[in-house]
């Protein structure tokens, strides 16, 4: 029998018979542009005059003074249309709809910003856009909430299960059993059925083809350690493949939350809480019971709060071809503010874990050393959430003030 | 017909079943419900009201905290089950006395990570030592069915795959190959519980459906009511019922579960 997409003992497509026949169309779709070179230049030339890219590299001179060990340098996929990395696979994929000629999409979010990024693709492509987004997620998420629906797409909030960023790849599924023919679903992560790991990190590689070339021109030489948030997985695995065959190590970052030992964490795979399953339609580590059942994960930052992560990552950790760390809710807040302060970068609450994971080592490393953090978003829909982490009590009073006159408005 | 249990299963029990049945009634009724909800006990009175109304065989869908095929209905049902205590365990333990105290088979429904988590032969002779006949894994396609399919030949179970309407003739060749027992065909696409138009489109594919496997053929979602199985008449050989029975349930509790039955039945 076809066994495809495995990495390692991980991946595999654990699809309903009835999207067989969807995810046969979309690997044979996937397998011609992966090589047609000039899908691959239409791709880059799209990203060039849509979305900033290449992304540039920044010097972290302050932070580097700061910590007196190695050099910082951080990728800055903060400046991609719609600030964060996540543009890159959902500009792709959407480059694979055209070619597929479907006419609507649909989306999973936790953070919000693969639902802003897929809204975007959808009004520039002309694509009816559906996101579904955990209700927990739509909470601490405003702002990209407000956005997505302004460009056009339809907002549905997820009320089962966990009310989190699994529930809404659950509902995004049961969307696409429905309605395959006219539409696809762009996952948002280098996770879920074969053949969406591979395609979403082939479009990610962006990141590590430019962030190679970069540091190659400001150093003349490679990085001793790359660090990387990893929720699903495709920002780390973006950055990572500029460097899989170099003596670079590569950090994987996961969402600590309360510390490990409370429970109330997302990290699958540096902690001894997770084990390997089967859902969402693949295989790989998993926060999960003895019975299988999946648990509650908890993060500050809702796209790094999932139960499973990608299947390359999870093969890269056991055959020790990256090292996986966590950082804490508290460490990503001090991390964050730090960078705001010296660098004048605000890095979003799931990218600020890649920089909490490196403030960690970075000091107890030689100034030879050079170092990668990749950014993967901007913090700026992360307002509600910094300013009741940080207390700030100005803001607290615009919002009451704002709140009172939103109320005059509605009683007239 | 103490020999539904007694026996020991023979690789085409469920099949031989099935097709005995059906030189006594023109459509069997296969029925689901999700153990432990929306109690064990309701489950076991549920179960028995059902098979006093003369269902053929019965799906019993262990829960699952990710139903990925499941509609809203079966989804919530799930959650419920899963909020109020049930596990793997306790799902065996209800198997076990159904499957002691009701002469027809019983089939686990539930999803792959269920078995994969228990131990693919473990779970398999689990299976066997209580007398649950098969299994339906919807995330489970022949491509990942390997140890699965290894577990449930070597324990005699029957593992029972899914066409869908929009599965190839080549690709229902090849599932055919790997099924045991009866085949279970989607009346349509999306997930359990909603609408199911009954109409020649369904026949054509149904025809298909027939042309491609050796096995008995089961019609599932979508199905809720007498019209819908008197449709299927003569285009399958067994009508399966599932969200309905829940919603019966809910809406009028587990005493309407018997009438509701009754009035599916060709014979009232
Ligand atoms: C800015 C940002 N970084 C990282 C992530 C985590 O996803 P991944 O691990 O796929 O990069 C998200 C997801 O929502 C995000 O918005």
């Amino acid at each position: 029998m076809k066994h495809r997409g495995y990495y390692g003992s991980f991946g595999g497509a654990f699809i309903p018979e009835i999207l067989v026949a969807t995810f046969d169309e979309l690997d044979a779709r996937f397998r011609q542009a992966k090589e047609d070179k000039g899908f691959w230049e239409e791709y880059e030339t799209l990203m060039a005059t849509y979305s900033c890219r290449p992304t540039p590299l920044t010097y972290a001179e302050n932070l580097t003074r700061h910590f007196g060990g190695a050099k910082i340098y951080i990728k800055r996929e903060d400046l991609n249309h719609t600030g964060a990395h996540k543009a890159n696979n959902v500009m792709g994929q959407g480059l694979l709809v055209k070619k597929m000629g479907k006419k609507r999409v649909i989306a999973e979010t936790g953070a919000g910003q693969h639902g802003v990024a897929t809204a975007t693709m959808a009004a520039k492509f002309g694509l009816e856009c559906t996101i579904y987004m955990g209700e927990v997620d739509v909470l601490r998420q405003r702002p990209n909430v407000f956005w997505m629906e302004q460009l056009g797409a339809t907002v549905v909030p997820v009320t089962d299960g966990t009310r989190i960023l699994k529930d809404a790849i659950n509902e995004a599924f049961r969307d696409w059993v429905t309605n395959m023919d006219t539409t696809h679903y762009v996952l948002g992560t280098a996770c879920g059925p074969h053949p969406f790991p591979e395609m979403v990190s082939w479009f990610q590689s962006i990141i590590g083809k430019e962030a190679r070339v970069q540091i190659m021109k400001a150093e003349g030489r490679l990085p001793s350690r790359v660090f990387a948030c990893v929720g699903g997985g495709s920002n780390a695995m973006g950055i990572f493949q500029g460097f899989m065959d170099d003596p670079v190590e590569l950090v994987g970052v996961e969402a600590g939350g309360q510390g490990i030992a409370s429970g109330r964490h997302a990290s699958r795979l540096c902690s001894e809480d997770a084990s390997p399953g089967i859902a969402q339609g693949y295989k790989t580590y998993f926060l999960q019971n003895s019975d299988g059942q999946m648990e509650e994960t908890h993060s500050i930052s809702a796209g790094l709060d999932y139960v499973g992560v990608s299947p390359i990552l999870a093969n890269m950790r056991d055959d020790k071809k990256a090292r996986f760390e966590y950082a804490t809710d508290t460490e990503v807040v001090d991390a964050l503010k730090l960078t705001m302060q010296m660098e004048g970068i605000i890095p979003a609450l799931e990218s600020s874990h890649a920089f909490a994971g490196a403030f960690k080592e970075v000091a107890n490393m030689s100034k030879d050393d050079i170092i990668i953090i990749n950014q993967s978003g901007r913090g700026d829909k992360d307002i509600f959430t910094v300013a009741d982490a940080i207390g700030d009590p100005k803001w607290k009073e615009f919002i009451c003030a704002k709140a009172k006159e939103y109320q005059g408005d509605i009683s007239k | 017909m103490t020999d539904t249990k007694t026996s020991a299963p023979a690789p085409a029990f469920l099949e031989t079943y099935i097709r005995e049945q059906r030189k006594k009634k023109d459509i069997l009724l296969m029925t689901h419900i999700v153990m432990g909800y929306p109690s064990f006990d309701a489950s076991f009175e549920i179960v028995r009201q059902m098979v006093d109304a003369g269902v053929d065989l019965m799906e019993l869908q262990i829960p699952f905290s990710e139903p990925m095929a499941d509609g809203p209905v079966i989804l919530k049902a799930n959650q419920a089950a899963l909020d109020c205590g049930a596990t793997v365990e306790k799902c065996f333990e209800f198997a076990q006395k159904v499957a002691d105290s009701f002469d027809i088979p019983f089939l686990f429904m539930t999803y792959g990570n269920i078995l994969y988590k228990y131990g693919m032969d473990a779970f398999a002779a689990r299976m066997s030592e209580i007398g649950v006949k098969g299994a339906i894994i919807p995330d489970f396609p022949p491509e990942e069915a390997g140890d699965y399919l290894s577990a449930m030949n070597k324990y005699d179970l029957s593992a029972v795959f899914i066409f869908s309407p929009e599965t190839s003739d080549q690709r229902m060749k090849m599932i055919d190959a790997h099924a045991t027992g009866f085949i279970y065909c989607l009346a349509r696409k999306g997930v359990t519980g909603k609408e199911t138009q009954f109409s020649s489109d369904m026949g054509s594919y149904l025809a298909r459906c027939r042309q491609f496997t050796r096995l008995p053929v089961a019609v599932g979602f979508g199905v809720k009511e007498k019209a819908d199985i008197d449709f299927l008449v003569g285009k399958a050989d067994i009508a399966v019922v599932g969200s309905q029975t829940i919603r019966e349930v809910e809406q009028k509790g587990v005493d309407a579960t018997g009438p509701f039955i009754r009035s599916l039945s060709l014979l009232v």
